[in-house]
């Protein structure tokens, strides 16, 4: 039926069909368990893991390929990771240079912004190795080229996140950790069990959360293919913000991240409890703690919003 | 001539297509521009008078910088993405047979991105700054203008040092690297980062003598009126020597390079 009325209905139909068969395929076998009895239950339980896991295997394939055609050019390779570390340290230079005036800002010491810098840099930077890619989606799907990936007996999102993947960003990651390193070196911390486990803990957190944020913003695309950019301002432009100390800006910038756009559970909220500072606006403690709850929240959320953008996706057409 | 002016006006109109990009591109520039006035704030509260600056001329800093991101392509992104791919695939030999000189041709259509830049994607920021917090904009047309003219003598420095970053791709293929190294000292040694005069010592020296001031120091620093008279004719010297000297090692660089094309017939 699909086929015959893109054949009626020209060329933005059939994409249409090309996409609903994709979708609906992937909500036949992920959603097929809840209708049914137990048994059947299992078998969608079953058939989602397997969904997984070849997703898992062809993003790994995938990144295999463009890490070996990344050597082809290995001058080209050794000069971007560089850069890409300098690019992320620049960062950290501003930060430098600003205290090379002053001994604190927004109240806080050089080693206290270096954690909050170290943790967010680390978290983002694994984030953007894994899914970075996806912030192309919108060129995808206007150079029609999407449409390729809908017909692979690979998840989309696997396929566009491993697309084009680019190992120098590992340059970034470096130099979160190094930041981190030294800011946990010396900062003055009365530091407890609990406490050194949370910063393993919000690295990891953090890059789910971050890895949420980037996910929407590709699913956003769907519809605004152009809007990339607005993408950017939510995760390069949350990374930067959470670099610094939540006391510099606004009370209702940080309400924003706390409750709109769950930032500030990156670093900020659990960060500010390892350091004993006080949250600039008033929330329970415990949400210090909250950081895995926000994490596989914004997962979910961020996997709604992938699967309503790509039922939504109208190829180009032509 | 005629064919440089068709080319610029080409610029304009092809970056103005994307409506919706630059409404995205505004909105980003808007949120890193609040961001990054407030961490000037709070350093300026530490250390008023920093560089010479007070409190509201810092902030009016940020957004200078925000609305001349993109108009002087610090992040890259303009022409020369273009330009090396030509050169890897091969396409350049075609260029290379065109009736028009190589570097003025693109140069033209760098300048009319420039032009829709400043407009769609320097205006709104601008504004959205005005509106948040207390700028210290210019109430004169003549400060305005002489802003304008160092914006343009910017953008043609920027151009210069894109088009020798491109053509390095005649002995590397891939462009990627040098351009990603080439933006990255743009980013540090405009002042995009931290104004050049917040910069310590030898390296603020340093800093402001490089091309790269003319990016965004400069034109920031003559729309903020530190500028007047002769000190404004230096200025533009001063963007004017690097722009013809850049632009001269581009085409040297242009002619030791097409040395090395081979037309593979057939």
């Amino acid at each position: 039926m699909a086929g015959s009325e893109a054949l009626a209905g020209g060329g933005s139909h059939g994409a249409g069909a090309v996409a609903d068969g994709g979708t609906h395929g992937a909500g036949a076998v992920a959603g097929g368990g809840s209708h049914g009895t137990g048994a059947l239950a299992d078998g969608g339980a079953r058939a989602r893991r397997a969904l997984l896991t070849d997703g898992v295997r062809a993003y790994g394939l995938i990144v295999a390929m463009w890490v070996r055609s990344t050597m082809t050019y290995r001058a080209s390779f050794v000069m971007t990771t560089l850069a890409s570390f300098a690019t992320t340290a620049f960062d950290f230079v501003a930060i430098l240079l600003m205290f090379s005036h002053i001994d604190a800002l927004g109240g806080y010491s050089l080693a206290e912004i270096a954690v909050l810098y170290g943790v967010t840099g680390t978290a983002f930077g694994l984030c953007d190795l894994v899914l970075g890619s996806v912030e192309r989606l919108g060129r995808r799907v206007r150079d029609g080229t999407l449409d390729t990936l809908l017909v692979r007996p690979v998840p989309v999102l696997a396929q566009i996140a491993a697309d084009r993947f680019a190992l120098r960003r590992v340059g970034r990651v470096a130099q979160g950790v190094l930041v981190l390193g030294y800011g946990l070196l010396t900062v003055d911390v009365a530091w407890t069990p609990l406490k050194a486990l949370m910063v393993p803990a919000m690295v990891l957190t953090g890059a789910v959360i971050f890895g949420a944020v980037f996910v929407v913003g590709a699913a956003f695309q769907f519809w605004a293919q152009d809007a990339a950019q607005v993408q950017n301002a939510f995760t390069y432009g949350g990374n930067t913000l959470l670099q610094y100390p939540p006391t510099v800006f606004t009370k209702d910038l940080v309400r924003g991240v706390t409750f709109v756009v769950p930032l500030a559970f990156v670093n900020w909220l659990p960060a500010l409890y390892v350091l004993g500072r006080p949250y600039p606006v008033e929330v329970p403690q415990w949400l210090a703690f909250a950081p895995p709850l926000v994490a596989v929240a914004a997962g979910w959320a961020s996997g709604i919003a992938w699967r309503a953008g790509l039922r939504a996706y109208r190829s180009t057409g032509s | 001539m005629r064919l440089y002016a068709v080319v610029v006006a080409g610029g304009f109109r092809r970056f103005a297509t994307y409506r919706l990009a630059t409404v995205a591109g505004v909105f980003t520039n808007t949120v890193f521009g609040f961001i990054i006035a407030h961490t000037y704030i709070a350093l300026w509260d530490e250390r008023p008078h920093l560089g010479g600056y007070d409190v509201s001329q810092a902030v009016t800093y940020v957004w200078v910088g925000q609305a001349l991101l993109v108009t002087v392509a610090l992040m890259g992104g303009g022409f020369e993405d273009e330009l090396i791919e030509r050169i890897r695939t091969g396409d350049i030999a075609v260029d290379l047979y065109r009736p028009a000189d190589l570097q003025l041709f693109w140069l033209s259509g760098d300048l009319g991105r420039a032009a829709f830049h400043i407009l769609g994607r320097g205006v709104v920021p601008m504004a959205c700054g005005a509106l948040a917090f207390d700028l210290a904009l210019p109430g004169s047309a003549l400060t305005w203008g002489a802003f304008l003219l160092a914006v343009l003598l910017g953008v043609v420095v920027s151009f210069a040092l894109r088009f020798l970053v491109a053509l390095s791709a005649f002995w590397l293929m891939d462009g990627a690297g040098v351009s990603h190294v080439s933006w990255l000292t743009g980013m540090f040694f405009s002042g995009m980062l931290l104004p050049l005069n917040v910069f310590p010592g030898v390296l603020g020296e340093v800093a402001r003598a490089l091309p790269w001031s003319s990016l965004l120091q400069l034109p920031a620093d003559v729309l903020l009126g530190m500028y007047t008279g002769w000190e404004l004719a230096g200025v533009y010297a001063f963007q004017a020597g690097w722009a013809v000297a850049l632009l001269g090692a581009g085409r040297v660089l242009q002619r030791l390079a097409t040395r090395r094309v081979v037309v593979q017939g057939g």
